[in-house]
């Protein structure tokens, strides 16, 4: 509890300040002026140029890093719980392959306002391929849905790679190549609300999930015979994660080790428990995406990284410190 | 084939047929026990103890047949009600999460809790007691991933009564076990029959069985063989026809049970 609501500072004081950095000087207060302007308590004294810098720029970018940082986090915990595997992350399904097939297909039509909903049906997709392969090898099981998935993954990047080998010219090159790796750098008004829409509904059930994530602990007969509904319960949490994921890809393009590794940091924080696995992971997830991202447009100003760079970079060494941690166990 | 036919009360599966895959695994087995008994499901490998005991703790749903406990159907029963009945402890059942001991026993009161209401006095209270009559307590704070194989065993049994079960349904409890924690698993499964708890138990070895059950249900090629009480069951005739072995049943020395000596397999 006392390091839920730390946390829950740290995330304030994160987006507050993540918003401060870059060109123009903004300071703390001036956020939080125009942040109440714009929600009609009390006249601005910023002027235009400085409230476009807040509320058009950058607080949209903060908000989308720290929603998509909350779910891909969450998906990731409940992904490890529901298929028993330390190593699954919110992609593991087909999930990023396929909605980076979708983007990379509308973006070489040259349509990109219709780039969030091909992601998303590219990520839907691609999971019901992935589920209906798994369905087609007998019973489904988490080890034969994982196999679908990477076989699904594969197809889909095949695809991906054939597609831009074909039609790509010099400059959609690297915009393709940006959302691939993973960037907030597009992330507006619209973005925030698609993200922060799945979030209230995929999110918010998962929440409330997190006993029933427990009792999967030794595997699918312990849950059913703690009186859980194994399959039931399965299902709608896959697809509670499917959508939630596939909404953070189509804003962000695929940004890797946010949900494979924050929740196992937040279990060395808080042990594996989900009631507070969940939301902790949420908040940490928004706060890591936040400053990643940060990091991502700030540290080579003015050209700015896809924001997967960074995550990798960081990523990757903690998940090798996570295995060492692990020796032990198995 | 029945124990107790007379018995009310208590577990009673009929007609039970389980297939796998298409293939007829369990084929019409009748099969009861009487409350607060304790019998052994025995029988060679592949005969479909496992099988059976999923179906008996309502993990898995028979293609026929009814399993009854104290008259009640337990499929019959919604899932959280069924958990607070019948707890079943699987074979080698592990996990690769850090949770403590007493977070795993803890996970047996989910039958008995809300979906968002908090563990409450009563539920540590019967954790407490789990741990404590499982002679876990001392491991209370542990990681359950660091513990040895019986250690696992006795907090797993733990998780089963926190659900408070009447029935008690196990899958091999004493296997890889030192004979002190195989002696310690099943005479703390003996005590709790004391409590009024049915308990079935799969077992391999014969001589456990004798020494601890009060009736053995033997289960060959997915239909009952044999049933009945335990002296009666236990002869070198069933071991030869069984499983293929020459056997020499005597008296315990020191319990009066009956005490297997096995010979060479049966030519």
């Amino acid at each position: 509890m006392v390091v839920g609501v730390a946390l829950a500072v740290l995330l304030v004081l994160s987006v507050t300040f993540a918003i401060t950095i870059g060109p123009a000087n903004i300071t703390p207060v001036d956020v939080w002026l125009s942040v109440l302007h714009h929600l009609g308590l009390g006249p601005t004294p910023l002027s235009l140029l400085r409230d476009g810098i807040v509320w058009q720029l950058r607080l949209p970018r903060v908000l989308t890093a720290a929603a998509v940082g909350a779910g891909l986090a969450v998906s990731g915990a409940v992904m490890q719980a529901l298929t028993r595997n330390p190593l699954a992350d919110p992609y593991l399904l087909g999930l990023s392959s396929g909605a980076s097939l979708g983007a990379v297909a509308v973006l070489l039509l040259g349509i990109t306002v219709l780039l969030p909903l091909a992601a998303f049906l590219g990520a839907m997709l691609a999971l019901g391929l992935t589920l209906l392969l798994a369905s087609s090898l007998g019973r489904i099981t988490p080890s034969r849905t994982v196999l679908a998935g990477l076989a699904v993954s594969a197809l889909a990047s095949a695809i991906t790679s054939l597609v831009i080998f074909w039609t790509a010219t010099g400059d959609s090159y690297r915009e393709i190549l940006s959302w691939l790796l993973g960037s907030l750098a597009g992330a507006q008004w619209p973005e925030v609300t698609i993200a922060f829409a799945a979030i209230v509904i995929a999110g918010v059930p998962i929440m409330f999930s997190g006993r029933i994530l427990d009792a999967f602990a030794f595997g699918d007969t312990s849950a059913a015979a703690l009186g859980i509904n194994v399959q039931g319960t399965r299902w709608s949490l896959l697809a509670a994660t499917a959508l939630l994921t596939g909404a953070m890809v189509s804003v962000s393009g695929s940004i890797g080790f946010v949900g494979l590794i924050l929740p196992h940091a937040v279990r060395l924080l808080v042990g594996p428990r989900h009631r507070a696995l969940l939301p902790l992971s949420a908040i940490v997830g928004a706060i890591f995406l936040i400053w990643a991202d940060t990091a991502a447009r700030s540290l080579f100003d003015p050209r700015e990284l896809p924001v997967g760079i960074v995550t990798a970079i960081i990523g990757a060494p903690m998940f090798a410190f996570l295995l060492t941690r692990r020796r032990s166990v198995s | 084939m029945t124990v107790a036919a007379t018995t009310t009360g208590g577990l009673d599966a009929s007609r039970v047929d389980v297939r796998i895959d298409g293939t007829l695994i369990i084929d019409g087995v009748d099969c009861t026990v009487a409350p607060g008994t304790f019998s052994a499901l025995i029988g060679p490998n592949g005969a479909g103890k496992s099988t059976l005991l999923r179906v008996i703790a309502a993990v898995e749903k028979p293609a026929n047949g009814d399993i009854r406990f104290d008259e009640h159907d337990l499929f019959g029963l919604h899932r959280k009600q069924r958990a607070r009945v019948v707890a079943f402890v699987e074979q080698d059942s592990s996990t690769d999460l850090a949770l403590s001991v007493r977070d795993v026993v803890g996970l047996g009161r989910i039958p008995h809790q809300g979906m968002f209401s908090d563990a409450s006095a009563k539920d540590s209270r019967v954790v407490q007691a789990a741990l404590e009559d499982a002679d876990v307590a001392s491991l209370a704070g542990r990681d359950f991933t660091t513990l040895s194989g019986g250690e696992r065993q006795r907090v797993l049994l733990a998780r089963a009564l926190a659900q408070q079960p009447r029935l008690l349904v196990l899958d091999e409890p004493s296997n890889h076990l030192d004979i002190a924690a195989q002696l310690a698993v099943l005479g703390l499964l003996r005590s709790l029959t004391h409590t009024g708890v049915t308990v079935l138990a799969a077992l391999h070895d014969l001589n456990l069985a004798s020494a601890y059950c009060d009736h053995v249900i033997v289960l060959r090629k997915g239909t009952v063989f044999a049933a009945g009480p335990t002296v009666e069951i236990i002869t070198p005739q069933l071991v030869r026809e069984v499983y293929g072995v020459r056997a020499t049943v005597i008296e315990h020395p020191q319990t009066g049970r009956p005490l297997v000596a096995f010979g060479p397999l049966a030519g």
